[in-house]
């Protein structure tokens, strides 16, 4: 695993989070060894590509699947708020009643519920819709209102499975706008997500490859941490550290030492992911031989 | 001649115009992005480009002639749900497909990861690999215009690398390429992009001039969430990047009262917009 070498992440110890957990289902190892924390009033991104294991992680964190092995830090289950994929409203409800029934089942008095659900659907520019049947919502609309619902305890803890997935730019930057206004507010969010730009807005990122960990840190210290230089050509090039990028090629120098023609250029998350995962392909016996 | 075409073409779904007047192209050898929010009309264009919708007005042709099962033949389609026969083997899925459009299926020209998993049901191959087969069946009878409904959703950077690749090649050897995506970075791999919104092309040309030299205010505050709030609460369309905040599209000067109002010390950039950021800029001036 590639970590950050220098400074231990801050929230590492103090936050909520993982230690070295591992997630059997029968034979399929889900999670392995896998540490994050996840700190207060901080956006922490987990990102990796479909089944790589970021829906087990959300789920040990929240406390709906026991780890194998290893330690969970997690908040009393009241102040635990969680927003599944593919959404986590009723579709045969309206907005308001998504909402109250989410309050009630929080144990909110009716008072409280209903300026709490006022508040939610101004913020979530819900207002209007209130009355509409969660399950005739656009996506963008509805992945707000599952966003309101799994926040109308005013958690400590936040956790999103993939909020922004299928979602369209201007929705995304809604939700977005959103989650910032939590942990200005001081509440630890962990999100998953499949998009790079979208992890580079956070602030730790964990890399999921096949259940193992890649990289954990910074999106600017997962960037620096693998060894070696990154080099742009202008043609393809017959290697298998090299790939396509915006139309030209980019090759990664385990060794530093540069292609014929080729110019150092400082990798970007996207970049960093990449020569990440070929550095860990490299590790494997089978792949290498 | 295009690959496809279509002129003032539009599709009415009832009262509602899905697209709406849209005149654009394909040419060989080009990859064109199709850009838009949700309900902009970017599937329904995709299905009058098939000839799986009839337009209510304008034009669609493909290779000069109007859609038919001779010019279904001429291309390649993946959908996002992939189009692939879960029950059946790669091996199956890659027949089927070559015998639908009139070949064999040539191993050699399989990558070796594809040969290796031939008698491997598809609902037990990891989603990446899925993916790749998709392509493969796609792509096997050389169509002229290949059509690609959100290629790379749910792929790691690499493998995403890998699938943009094979899309190159078939556009090197002479195809037309139009892909839809919600994702922004793919829009870089694109020749040219097309922006709907609402049902009819509000942009089109290169990231670049799409763009048009938006700027994007970032701020830097030693405690970013009274920044965060200060211009949050000014209903400036604030996004956290790290513990940077960017606000794209408007005037420094505005962000620096809103700033000062609020009594938050921070460092003030000017720095080119994102695609992304240039993209939902657009989308809101044009639904306001």
């Amino acid at each position: 695993m590639i970590a950050s070498r220098g400074r231990q992440p801050e929230d590492r110890t103090t936050g909520w989070g993982l230690d070295r957990v591992t997630v059997r289902f029968g034979r399929l190892t889900a999670l392995e060894r896998v540490s994050l924390g996840v700190g207060a009033g901080a956006v922490t991104a987990v990102i990796g590509a479909d089944a790589a294991g970021k829906t087990t992680l959300l789920r040990v964190l929240v406390g709906a699947v026991r780890p194998s092995e290893g330690r969970v830090r997690r908040p009393e289950k009241r102040q635990v708020g969680y927003m599944s994929a593919g959404s986590g409203t009723y579709g045969d409800l309206t907005v308001d009643e998504n909402l109250a029934f989410a309050a009630r089942a929080y144990g909110l008095s009716r008072g409280v519920a209903r300026s709490r659900i006022g508040e939610l659907l101004d913020r979530t520019d819900l207002m209007a819709a209130r009355r509409r049947l969660a399950g005739l919502l656009s996506g963008g609309m509805r992945q707000k209102l599952a966003l309101a619902v799994a926040i109308v305890h005013e958690p400590e803890l936040v956790v999103l499975d993939e909020p922004t997935t299928g979602v369209d730019p201007v929705s995304r930057a809604e939700l977005w706008r959103l989650i910032a206004e939590l942990a200005a507010a001081g509440t630890a969010v962990l999100m998953a997500t499949t998009y790079v730009d979208e992890a580079e807005r956070a602030g730790s990122v964990l890399v999921l490859l096949r259940g193992r960990p890649l990289a954990l840190g910074t999106p600017e210290e997962i960037r620096r941490a693998v060894p070696g230089e990154l080099y742009e050509l202008g043609g393809r090039i017959d290697d298998w550290r090299a790939w396509r990028r915006a139309g030209r090629w980019r090759v990664w120098s385990p060794d530093g030492r540069a292609p014929e023609g080729a110019r150092l250029i400082e990798p970007d998350l996207e970049d960093g992911l990449v020569m990440a995962q070929l550095a860990y392909e490299a590790s494997q016996p089978e792949v290498a031989a | 001649m295009s690959q496809m075409a279509t002129m003032a073409v539009s599709r009415r779904f009832g009262a509602e115009y899905a697209v709406r007047e849209v005149a654009m192209a394909v040419e060989p050898g080009e990859v064109v992005g199709l850009l838009g929010a949700n309900g902009a009309g970017k599937t329904t264009l995709i299905r009058l480009a098939l000839g799986l919708l009839r337009p209510t007005a304008g034009t669609v042709t493909l290779f000069g002639s109007p859609p038919s099962r001779d010019t279904r033949r001429r291309l390649g389609y993946v959908p996002q749900s992939l189009g692939l026969y879960e029950d059946l083997t790669v091996a199956e899925n890659l027949a089927f497909a070559a015998r639908a459009f009139g070949h064999r299926v040539v191993a050699a020209r399989l990558d070796p990861e594809i040969r290796a998993s031939a008698r491997v049901l598809v609902r037990d191959l990891s989603l990446g690999l899925r993916r790749r087969v998709a392509f493969a069946a796609a792509l096997a009878h050389d169509p002229e215009l290949l059509v690609l409904d959100e290629p790379t959703s749910g792929v790691e950077p690499l493998a995403r690398a890998r699938l943009w690749e094979t899309v190159r090649a078939g556009a090197e050897r002479g195809a037309g390429v139009l892909a839809t995506t919600h994702h922004m970075s793919e829009a870089s791999e694109c020749d040219r992009l097309v922006v709907m919104v609402s049902g009819r092309v509000v942009a089109s040309g290169s990231a670049a001039a799409i763009m048009g030299g938006m700027q994007t205010v970032v701020v830097t505050a030693v405690r970013w969430e009274d920044a965060f709030a200060a211009l949050d609460d000014r209903g400036l369309p604030v996004a956290l990047v790290g513990r940077r905040l960017r606000i794209p599209d408007r005037p420094a000067a505005d962000v620096d009262a809103a700033l000062r109002g609020a009594e938050v010390e921070a460092r003030l950039e000017v720095v080119p917009a994102t695609f992304e950021e240039a993209f939902v800029a657009l989308a809101r001036q044009k639904v306001a």
